[in-house]
């Protein structure tokens, strides 16, 4: 084995350094600015909001959509992130959740249809799926800095390249689920294919990429203490700086605000779906 | 010129489909390609016609082919070889834009499972065909309204799908395709998910909307007595290929081959036979102005006990018996006033089944009137060796 050398790190690194970013650099700092732009917005926006409304309206949107007992989390959950001081934390985490999620869904949900349309697709879409889901997510995180730079647009990214796959998967199997009478039956009517799919496979199959989206935001959350390493702000770098002074109460005050919000904006979407 | 035509249609499924069909014109069977090539050949150099305004029933088992062939003629399936001609144009060589619009404004489809759309309304599945041709919301709602009107179903237009019975489902099926308003119905197995009483409603009221709207109805079962009842014309499908192709009587009387009669043996006949194939034409019949004296002598000649009296238009009057024929000449009363008409009067198309019980009951034979007028009169024993006969001959041939 010893005498068949793969040069993989070489290759790489002469890649990125001699070619990527040199002749996509501009490319990569004018995206990095736009998606610098609309995280800041989104952020601003939240915060721009007075807590108390914000509130209120997370609440009345849980109990229309969750019921009773989710809405009195979400009112105990609010409540707990005022009092420890981390309300503005949490909506810089909303908003880079947000953007990462809008992200996935916009690029996940018609990949997800094109899978589920073209053999040659799906098979080409399997394993990078595979190998976005499986790869440690540190892996992407240098060349993420290299790329974007320090703070919320590469964890927008990271957290892009590790949510992306359940709602690539989910709206997949959605569109392959619709039944076979069903398809016929609207095919024998003479839809076209776009009236097929907008009329009758995507709502045939929008619990199930509802479904999806869900796990793509939990696959977000679940990234935000990550993503805090490489300079993204919000509640994972109160975590991380917990870590690193050896402050374990604020690394738990931090770590259960994340967890609260999870809670409350996983039974918030799982109600959307259910609501469809 | 007929509303679909079918041309040496054939399709295989497989890997290489040009390959099988060189095998086909060969004369090999679907059992051998399928052991040589591992291709099934789903429909095998099939023709046959159907008119306007007629219900042809393709019938055979399954794994026959049937449901492939009934895709073949919209297209939802691609055929490997022949033509499918819809108002002489053919379907199979239409590209994707023209078949759409073929689809659309000649073509409508009943499912087996139904096929209706679950996150809409009944109208909004009745209006969905309409809704994809762009036709204003009003104008489509209002003939998707008519449509479920058609098929009983007025005040579940808000309903949806899975609040609806089987049967129910499948008139929102049946109104959907009607909505449309398109001269042909294929109808693949339509009835058959449903329970037998529902069935049998659903196939009296399937030749109600028939008489009325006279669409051209092309109709899959596996149901020989669907098929019997339903068509007017009947093909009986094996291996991909129709046996036999003709209606009912000439599929029960005629059976083409050892298949056809084996498939034919269990009939129930009384249900297929009906009045015009047992009834018999009189052979005497006294006319209203002869008078009683005429009319015993008649019956005399015949040697028979009683008479039906027509009038010179042969519209039936009544019924004399000698008993009362005699009476009425000596005791001088006009033969008007002992005409009975205590026996069963029936149509040509009743079926038999339905005269068995009157049969038993009367001891006079059943008439036959066509608008009033006397056509034809069925005994008891007519009856009975209309049925027993047609089993023999049957039996005869199968052996």
């Amino acid at each position: 084995m010893k005498n068949l050398h793969l040069p993989l790190e070489d290759w790489t690194n002469s890649f990125v350094n001699g070619w990527l970013l040199p002749e996509l650099g501009d490319f990569f700092n004018q995206l990095s600015d736009g998606i610098e732009l609309i995280v800041d917005g989104v952020t601003d926006g939240l915060l721009i909001v007075p807590p108390f409304l914000l509130t209120f309206i997370v609440v009345v949107l849980s109990f229309w959509l969750a019921g009773k007992g989710v809405g009195l989390f979400s009112l105990a959950g609010c409540i707990y992130l005022g009092a420890v001081d981390l309300w503005p934390e949490a909506m810089q985490t909303v908003a880079i959740v947000i953007v990462a999620t809008l992200l996935s869904v916009i690029i996940g949900v018609p990949l997800g249809i094109i899978s589920a349309k073209n053999r040659f697709m799906n098979q080409l879409t399997r394993p990078v799926l595979d190998f976005m889901q499986t790869l440690p997510s540190f892996v992407y995180l240098i060349p993420a800095i290299l790329l974007f730079g320090l703070g919320g647009v590469p964890a927008v990214i990271s957290t892009f390249i590790f949510a992306t796959p359940p709602a690539v998967r989910m709206t997949n199997l959605g569109i392959r689920q619709v039944p076979e009478d069903i398809v016929e039956a609207s095919k024998a009517f003479g839809s076209t294919t776009w009236q097929m799919l907008f009329k009758v496979e995507l709502p045939m199959s929008l619990q199930t990429i509802m479904a999806g989206v869900n796990q793509t935001i939990m696959l977000a959350l679940s990234m935000a203490v990550i993503a805090s390493m490489i300079g993204a702000p919000g509640l994972g770098s109160t975590v991380l700086s917990g870590i690193s002074n050896v402050n374990v109460g604020l690394g738990l005050t931090g770590g259960l605000g994340i967890v609260v919000l999870a809670i409350i904006i996983d039974r918030l979407t799982q109600g959307i779906g259910d609501k469809l | 010129m007929s509303k679909i035509n079918v041309q040496e249609l054939t399709k295989i499924f497989g890997s290489s489909p040009k390959e099988g069909l060189n095998y086909l014109e060969q004369g090999e069977t679907k059992d051998k390609i399928l052991e040589k090539t591992g291709m099934t050949v789903g429909v095998n150099r099939t023709s046959f016609s159907v008119e306007a305004g007629e219900i042809f029933v393709i019938m055979g088992l399954s794994g026959s082919g049937k449901s492939t062939l009934i895709r073949l003629i919209n297209r939802l399936i691609d055929p490997t070889d022949g033509n499918v001609l819809i108002d002489d144009e053919d379907i199979t060589k239409m590209d994707k834009q023209t078949l759409t619009e073929t689809r659309r404004e000649k073509l409508g489809m009943v499912f087996q499972k139904f096929g209706l759309f679950p996150f809409r309304t009944v109208l909004a599945n009745v209006a969905y065909g309409l809704e994809i041709q762009g036709v204003e919301k009003s104008k489509r709602e209002e003939q998707a309204r008519r449509a479920i009107e058609d098929v009983g179903l007025k005040g579940y237009e808000n309903s949806y799908p899975d609040q609806l019975s089987g049967g129910m489902q499948q008139r929102v099926g049946l109104a959907r395709a009607l909505a449309n308003d398109t001269d042909i119905l294929l109808m693949d197995e339509a009835f058959s998910a449903l329970d037998p009483l529902i069935r049998q409603e659903m196939q009296d009221e399937l030749l109600d909307l028939q008489n009325k709207l006279n669409k051209t109805v092309l109709f899959i079962t596996h149901d020989l007595d669907e098929a019997l009842k339903l068509g007017d014309r009947i093909a009986i499908m094996k291996d991909g290929r129709i046996v036999q192709v003709g209606t009912a009587e000439q599929i029960l009387e005629h059976p083409a081959d050892e298949y056809v009669s084996n498939f034919v043996k269990d009939v129930d006949r009384s249900k297929v036979l009906t009045a015009a194939h047992v009834m018999k034409k009189p052979a005497v019949l006294a006319a209203y102005k002869d008078g009683p004296r005429v009319a015993v002598r008649k019956m005399e000649e015949a040697g028979v006990s009683s008479i039906f009296v027509v009038d010179k238009t042969k519209r039936l009057i009544g019924l004399l018996t000698i008993d009362d024929a005699i009476k009425a000449y000596k005791n001088d009363i006009s033969m008007e006033e002992v005409l009975r008409t205590d026996y069963h009067s029936t149509r040509q198309d009743t079926p038999l089944h339905e005269l068995i019980a009157y049969a038993a009951e009367t001891k006079y034979p059943i008439t036959v009137t066509e608008e009033g007028r006397l056509t034809g009169i069925i005994s008891r024993v007519s009856i009975l060796s209309g049925l027993v006969l047609g089993k023999e001959k049957e039996e005869v041939s199968a052996v």
